[in-house]
């Protein structure tokens, strides 16, 4: 009986010494379903979800405050991906904002005056310049995010729409007709 | 006799060859002007490198390579160059790329070639930079530049497989060459096997092409070709597919996702072999290809072709009929519908067919899949079309992708079989650019996410080097009264031993000399002729402003001290 008793006592302590271990061992650092979040957010970081980011719209998503609808260059293919990682149904969109195409920033180089703002607004570092120098646009890495329009004084940055063209080009979806029910 | 394998599947069309295949390769004539698209490879366009208004000569470069994978583009006749613009080309987009137009002299006259008699002794790193000079692509349809395939370490490639197949109904381009211009194949494959360290070459033919079969094997004999080998493989389409053709010739099946290099295995088409011979032999560019023009013409046959030829004026010489209804470049199975008739002929046009009503009847509508699976019976390539179908209509894209979709090579066996008419191809073709797309995207996603990280962490860091800055400074300013306070004031300033201390007493003392200065000197300027009662006033308020002075320095003393002594 003691025995019995004593083993499994044992038994308790030792399974209980692993569980702890794993907890520390295998402690995993902040929400991992943010970093999930994150990784389906277009990572424009423009602000238009009314959080300062895709990360924190991420964490918001992640809590339950925000919706997950609130993402314009994500478009709706963003909805559906976000709707299949957190279980829940499709949502048309939501907010002040609706889904545009997809645009980078262009500077006019003539009016530009170089006051470096669009610079300090860029959230990726996409524009290059120095103060009183002119500024340019590395087109190759601008997220279309729009941060810079607003901040400029002279009014000088126009976002341009990515036209379609022969390597961006995407067979579309086959459109022919069913024959019809006679 | 070789003991052939089989691939799985594969259907029987009309083959429709012998209509262009009776007549011997004809020369084009030279057309009014050639459009030739930068962009004829796989990989970046490559770089214009001509004047508009510009005279070029025949073989002269016009468009440079661009970074790694890209191909030269050359003049293929001489003539001047009338516009370098956006014009409409041979892809099924319909979408204009950059093009360069020329008008041709009629003069035909070469830029100096750099001939080789004698290519083995040419390293090859310099023989696979003449040939990336010369704008060699493989010829068979998917134009890679050959110069990257034809790199290998020793002992790696066993096997060169020469793809004589020409699977695909109509075409005949590949069988005619290899009637005509056998021996030239063969010491272009020769080249070919030297770069790659391979011990065989194989050439599968299809087995309905006994001309060139019967040519080629000629040729090997006549040229003393060691450890090289027609053989003759069984008609069935797609057996002219890379995969399929090197199932059948050696078994070795290349699994998804593997390269048949890494099997031992390396391929190209008789094109491609012709065009390295005349580059390293005799220093031509890939100005020409041969052409199969056939379907609703007047006389198909075969044309050795100018790049940028118009489709229209290859078409006319082979005798153009009313009611034609378009054009397929390619073959019937895998060719595009040309968005126009004007468009260049380019490196991957092997075959040009005009389209009849009947000739091609339009495709009855489509019916539901009744998922019967004869399309899993015909897919060479072992996959499930139907699902894949499923998925792609339904834009399950990820599922798809589970499903091997990127193993298609969209062969169209499957849309051929199908009883309910379903465009099977088109939904693959898709729901693979949707997929490339959104990989794109992706891409792109994280690239800004590192980027955006990476600026937060320098404007933090940035934050906080200032505040670490500031911070120094205001320690230094308060040690440095302290020291003051601490200090009668009449007491010569001592010499320390900290070098620094002695620096910041140096500076308070200079500082409070240049204070002292500047009251003495500040005078104020309207107190000339003061009434007695604004006399009184000032001495009034000079007197408050003493007394808080006074309780100021009192109290930054006792602070001061206080925190000297801690």
């Amino acid at each position: 009986m003691l025995s019995a008793l004593l083993i499994m006592a044992l038994i308790a302590i030792a399974l209980g010494a692993v569980l702890g271990f794993a907890a520390i061992k295998f402690h995993v650092e902040g929400n991992p379903l943010v970093e999930k979040i994150d990784a389906v957010l277009p990572q424009t970081q423009c602000g238009q979800c009314g959080y300062p980011g895709c990360k924190p719209y991420a964490t918001a998503i992640a809590e339950g405050v925000a919706d997950i609808n609130l993402c314009p260059p994500g478009g709706e293919e963003g909805i559906h991906k976000l709707a299949d990682l957190l279980g829940v149904d499709f949502k048309p969109f939501g907010g002040d904002t609706a889904p545009k195409p997809k645009a980078v920033a262009f500077i006019d180089e003539n009016n530009c005056i170089g006051c470096t703002l669009c610079i300090q607004a860029c959230p990726v570092d996409a524009i290059v310049g120095a103060a009183k120098q002119m500024h340019t646009i590395i087109a190759a890495e601008c997220t279309g995010c729009e941060l810079c329009v607003a901040p400029c004084p002279v009014d000088c940055i126009d976002m341009v729409e990515i036209e379609e063209n022969i390597s961006n080009w995407k067979w579309k979806y086959p459109v022919y007709s069913l024959r019809p029910a006679a | 006799m070789r003991s052939l394998f089989r691939f799985n599947g594969g259907i029987h069309p009309a083959s429709n060859k012998a209509q262009s295949s009776h007549k011997p390769i004809a020369q084009a004539v030279l057309p009014s002007k050639l459009v030739i698209p930068l962009h004829q490879h796989v990989g970046n366009s490559a770089r214009p490198v001509a004047e508009i208004g510009q005279r070029v000569l025949k073989g002269q470069i016009i468009g440079a390579p661009e970074g790694h994978v890209s191909s030269a583009v050359h003049a293929p006749t001489s003539g001047v160059i009338a516009t370098i613009d956006m014009q409409l080309v041979a892809h099924p987009s319909g979408i204009p790329d950059l093009c360069i137009t020329l008008i041709p002299d009629g003069d035909d006259e070469w830029i100096a070639r750099k001939p080789c008699a004698d290519w083995k002794a040419l390293s090859h790193t310099d023989l696979r930079h003449r040939l990336r000079a010369a704008g060699v692509v493989g010829l068979g349809g998917a134009v890679f530049p050959s110069d990257m395939k034809l790199y290998a370490h020793k002992h790696k490639i066993k096997t060169l497989v020469l793809n004589g197949a020409e699977c695909e109904p109509y075409i005949t381009c590949d069988d005619l060459l290899m009637r005509e211009r056998a021996a030239e194949i063969l010491q272009g494959a020769e080249i070919m096997r030297a770069l790659l360290y391979a011990e065989e070459v194989l050439i599968g033919i299809e087995d309905n092409k006994p001309e060139a079969i019967a040519a080629m094997s000629r040729a090997v004999l006549d040229g003393r070709h060691e450890r090289m080998e027609v053989i003759a493989v069984p008609t069935i389409y797609p057996g002219g597919g890379a995969k399929q053709l090197i199932r059948v010739l050696t078994g070795i099946e290349v699994a998804a996702g593997v390269r048949s290099t890494n099997l031992g295995v390396q391929c190209f088409n008789v094109g491609t072999a012709y065009s390295t011979w005349r580059a390293i032999r005799h220093g031509e560019a890939l100005i020409s290809r041969i052409v199969t023009v056939t379907g609703h013409v007047g006389q198909p046959q075969n044309f050795e072709t100018l790049l940028g030829t118009p489709v229209n004026e290859l078409i006319a010489q082979a005798g153009q009929l009313p009611d034609t209804r378009g054009y397929i470049m390619g073959g019937p199975m895998m060719g595009i519908r040309l968005p126009s008739a004007q468009v260049g002929v380019i490196k991957a046009t092997n075959c040009l067919i005009a389209m009849s009503d009947s000739l091609f009847p339009p495709v009855p509508p489509a019916l539901p899949c009744i998922r019967c699976t004869r399309c899993v019976d015909v897919c060479p390539a072992e996959l499930q079309p139907q699902e894949l179908y499923w998925f792609a209509q339904a834009k399950n894209l990820l599922k798809a992708q589970e499903y091997h979709l990127f193993d298609c090579i969209e062969c169209g066996a499957c849309s051929y079989v199908c009883p309910s008419n379903i465009p099977l191809v088109e939904y693959y073709r898709f729901a693979k650019s949707e997929i490339w797309a959104q990989e794109t995207s992706k891409k792109a996603a994280d690239a800004a996410r590192e980027r955006y990280e990476y600026r937060e962490l320098r404007i933090e860091r940035e934050k906080q080097e200032k505040a670490e800055k500031l911070a120094a400074k205001e320690k230094a300013a308060l040690d440095a009264k302290a020291q003051l306070a601490r200090q009668p004031a009449i007491a010569p300033v001592k010499v320390e031993a900290d070098p620094e201390d002695t620096m910041q007493l140096k500076i308070q003392a200079a500082i409070d000399q240049a204070k002292q200065q500047a009251a003495a000197s500040i005078k104020p300027k309207n107190t000339d002729n003061l009434t007695s009662r604004q006399q009184a006033e000032i001495a009034e308020i000079e007197a408050r402003r003493a007394r808080i002075r006074e309780l100021a320095l009192s109290s930054t003393d006792e602070h001061t001290d206080g925190q000297g002594d801690k």
